[in-house]
């Protein structure tokens, strides 16, 4: 399997503090990376900096290289609205924009083609059949997003990062709002899904890393402490602080 | 391609930030131009505390005025701002929170109300009253002073409102669990701490009232001379500017700015001690 | 003897209660009085016609006229500039000493007294750009006025937009200024008409200002370069000369009217959106 995202000694910190300390690792295409680790331990950090998201307040420097495709998303020439495109986010808390479902959809792809751009239903249908959602909108697109249970909403967040046809999808506690049955179809989406993208789960719940991630990464404190197959992490982990917080000695 | 509309919005919109700051600069450019050269000919003591405004014989003292507006001002000051902080305390801690709500809204509606406005009513009601029951002609230092006073009363009730609703609930709580009455607790604890946000309330009212034209033009009777007392005719800075200025030239006209340079100064340094002690407050947080 | 501050408590509601009685009365009064005397005189022919001899007879329609049309040439102004620079200060910089200077110069300018505006836009507009008296004058000096209204009410608004928007907009791969136009600014709009709002209910009122800079010609005017002769100003001349007190009182009706009105329109606009976020 092709590596699609290499971390080479990079580290992030917000002002004097470092988050992320020298992480080097390597992601394959079309799996299921899942990240985990206890609160603070720079999960959240580690997701944002591979679409340059953490730029986005102030205080917040990298060091070392993030390479997606082999160039380094952190040169001086690589344009990081471009890179958003490529590398899609949903957030922990759903967050439907105040616009209605099919707005909500449309609204990545019209920022690209500009006012050009034709309405490609197929992608509407596309994407919200592939996040799991697609029966139970198809009837009220033009009703407001708002309105929308929280799982749906999360969905409909997936969905909107679908529609771009990135190359990566990057999840940071999706799921930790909803009840089961939502949880249970964003897992499924997500493995329909590994089949095309490259997909990074950042999550607070082990035992969903156990269900639907290929290979898992254990965060501590700003280091990357194990990364290997998921059932060997579970297993036999080379780490103890890994065997402990996966028990739940701590956490 | 949108890399380069994005940088050229942005060099737009830091042109447009500038408009403020700009304009800014802009009017106090051009008042000092016009009011300085004239300060610097005809003497600044001389311009400031003579008492001969005559511009006919070239004199251009505008002592009467100064202390006109100073009275007038301090008149109104004194009716406005302990009206305005006990109606502000009154609604705040006295009456119930969704009274206050519509109570407060109101009263922001009335600042809404032009000077003129105003003055007409002093002129119509105020000035016949004063004549009837006080003496003089009505038109007075005294109109003035009151019709200021309500004219500033929105002003300090709506901030000291925010003042006093911006302490923490937690200093409230505090001093009644100690078994003091609510009027006590606002004496001693809700209002010192709220104390800078009213003095700035204050600071501004008194901006606003040194500067306003239209209601004084109308209620004090703008003549050019001392008063000996609050019954008599008195002329502002600003009202001598907006009279005159119709048909002032030369260098008249140019006294006229000279005036309007002392108002700016007065004002901008009203503006400052007012921000100033906004800051304190923020400083002391 | 020590007072029973239960005793001492009473006191202080009475005189506090009195005071605010006061100011409450005294504030309603002015309208009420107004009110009283001038709706009598609003007519469809007073709000229609042409003044007749100076006012004392006839409507006020070209005052009318121009007021609607001095404040709509403000608004056409400040709005544009005072969004973008709000704009400019959220959402393009960060705190630092340049929008400190540029927030203190847009509050300096809040205080600075509508006389000396006039003064001003006599010299600049009126005299040095030889704009003569006239809308254009006016409009100009009144859009400088406002400015500082609209910069800090659109200023609120923005930042009343949840953070998980902007978030949400960069992360699809909008750039900062699609971000604005299309997520912020659709979202601040009811503050910023809000500002805009509070900007004409003050346009309206002003009268020093106007009479220096649009002058007060009572003729129709047919271009920008005309002067008019606003309801303020069209009021305080009937006053002030004693032309007519019926009428001054319509006009003064009129006058209040419409600034009240524009002025529950922001406040209704105003609740609206603070209704929406909760």
């Amino acid at each position: 399997m092709p590596v699609k995202i290499a971390l080479n000694k990079f580290s992030v910190h917000f002002g004097p503090d470092p988050l992320l300390q020298e992480i080097d690792l390597e992601i394959q295409s079309n799996q299921i990376l899942g990240v985990i680790g206890p609160s603070g331990s720079g999960k959240t950090t580690f997701l944002r900096a591979l679409n340059r998201m953490n730029e986005l307040q102030p205080g917040f420097t990298a060091r070392g290289r993030v390479l997606l495709d082999g160039e380094d998303i952190y040169g001086r020439d690589y344009d990081a609205v471009s890179l958003r495109k490529k590398v899609g986010m949903v957030f922990a808390m759903p967050v439907p924009l105040p616009m209605s479902i099919h707005e909500n959809i449309t609204y990545g792809p019209k920022l690209s083609a500009g006012r050009g751009w034709k309405h490609d239903e197929a992608v509407v249908e596309s994407s919200l059949k592939a996040a799991f959602l697609w029966d139970e909108v198809k009837d009220r697109l033009k009703t407001s997003a708002l309105r929308l249970s929280g799982g749906q909403q999360q969905r409909l967040c997936l969905a909107r990062t679908l529609a771009l046809e990135p190359e990566v999808i990057l999840l940071d506690e999706p799921c930790s709002g909803l009840d089961p049955v939502s949880t249970a179809k964003i897992e499924e989406a997500l493995t329909i899904l590994k089949e095309r993208y490259t997909v990074i789960l950042v999550t607070n719940n082990t035992k969903q890393a156990a269900r639907v991630a290929g290979r898992t990464a254990f965060f501590l404190m700003g280091k990357l402490v194990e990364e290997g197959t998921t059932q060997q992490m579970f297993t036999a982990p080379k780490d103890k602080r890994t065997s402990d917080y996966i028990t739940g000695r701590f956490g | 391609m949108p890399v380069t509309s994005e940088k050229i919005m942005q060099r737009l919109l830091l042109a447009v930030a500038f408009s403020a700051l700009s304009a800014l600069l802009l009017i106090a450019v051009f008042i000092l131009s016009q009011g300085l050269p004239f300060i610097f000919r005809y003497g600044f003591r001389e311009f400031l505390f003579s008492s001969q405004w005559n511009p006919q014989a070239g004199k251009f003292g505008i002592f009467p005025m100064v202390v006109s507006t100073l009275w007038v001002t301090l008149g109104a000051m004194a009716i406005g701002a302990p009206l305005g902080v006990a109606g502000a305390v009154f609604l705040t801690e006295f009456v119930p929170r969704t009274v206050m709500r519509i109570i407060k809204p109101a009263i922001e509606l009335l600042a809404g109300i032009p000077s003129v406005v105003y003055g007409f009513i002093g002129v119509m009601v105020l000035a016949p009253l004063i004549r009837d029951h006080l003496g003089g002609p009505g038109l007075s230092l005294l109109a003035g002073s009151i019709i200021l006073g309500i004219m500033i009363l929105p002003t300090i009730i709506s901030i000291s409102i925010d003042s006093i609703m911006a302490v923490p609930r937690s200093y409230r709580e505090g001093s009644l669990a100690l078994g003091a009455t609510v009027w006590q607790t606002v004496r001693m604890v809700t209002l010192p701490a709220a104390r800078s946000g009213i003095a700035a309330s204050i600071i501004l009212a008194m901006g606003r009232a040194i500067g306003e034209t239209m209601a004084v033009i109308m209620v004090t009777g703008n003549s050019v001379k001392i008063p000996g007392s609050a019954l008599e005719p008195v002329r502002t800075l600003t009202a001598n500017i907006a009279l005159e200025m119709g048909y002032a030239t030369g260098m008249h006209r140019q006294a006229l700015f000279a005036t309007g340079v002392v108002l700016f100064v007065v004002i901008m340094i009203l503006n400052f001690s007012a921000s100033y002690v906004m800051r304190q407050r923020k400083a002391r947080r | 003897m020590k007072l029973d501050p239960k005793h001492t408590q009473r006191a202080a509601v009475a005189v506090l209660g009195s005071a605010t009685l006061l100011t409450l009365t005294a504030l309603v009064f002015i309208i009420v009085f107004v009110l009283e005397k001038g709706l009598p005189v609003l007519s469809w022919s007073f709000l229609t016609g042409a003044p007749q001899d100076m006012g004392r007879a006839g409507g006020i329609f070209p005052a009318i006229v121009g007021s609607v049309t001095l404040t709509v040439l403000a608004v056409l102004l400040a709005a544009p500039l005072g969004v973008g620079t709000a704009v400019y200060l959220t959402e393009y910089t960060r705190e630092s000493r340049l929008t400190a200077v540029i927030r203190f110069g847009a509050d300096c300018l809040a205080g600075i007294p509508s006389i000396i505006f006039g003064l001003f836009g006599f010299i600049l507009f009126v005299t040095i750009l030889k704009m003569g008296w006239s809308l254009l004058a006016g409009g100009l000096t009144l859009a400088l006025m406002i400015l500082p209204t609209i910069i800090r009410t659109t200023e609120e608004a923005i930042k009343a937009v949840p953070l998980s928007y902007r978030e949400v907009s960069y992360s699809l791969g909008a750039t900062r200024w699609q971000t604005v136009y299309k997520v912020i600014l659709p979202n601040a709009l009811p503050g910023i008409l809000t500002g805009v709002m509070l900007g004409v209910g003050r346009a309206l009122g002003e009268t020093a200002a106007v009479i220096f800079t649009d002058g007060s010609s009572l003729r129709m005017p047919t271009s920008v370069f005309d002067s008019v002769r606003t309801m303020a100003v069209h009021f305080y001349l009937l006053a002030r000369e004693g032309i007519s007190a019926e009428n001054a009182y319509g006009t003064a009706a009129a006058l209040i009217i419409a600034v009240l009105s524009v002025n529950l329109l922001a406040y209704w606009m105003m609740n609206r959106m603070v209704a929406k976020r909760t």
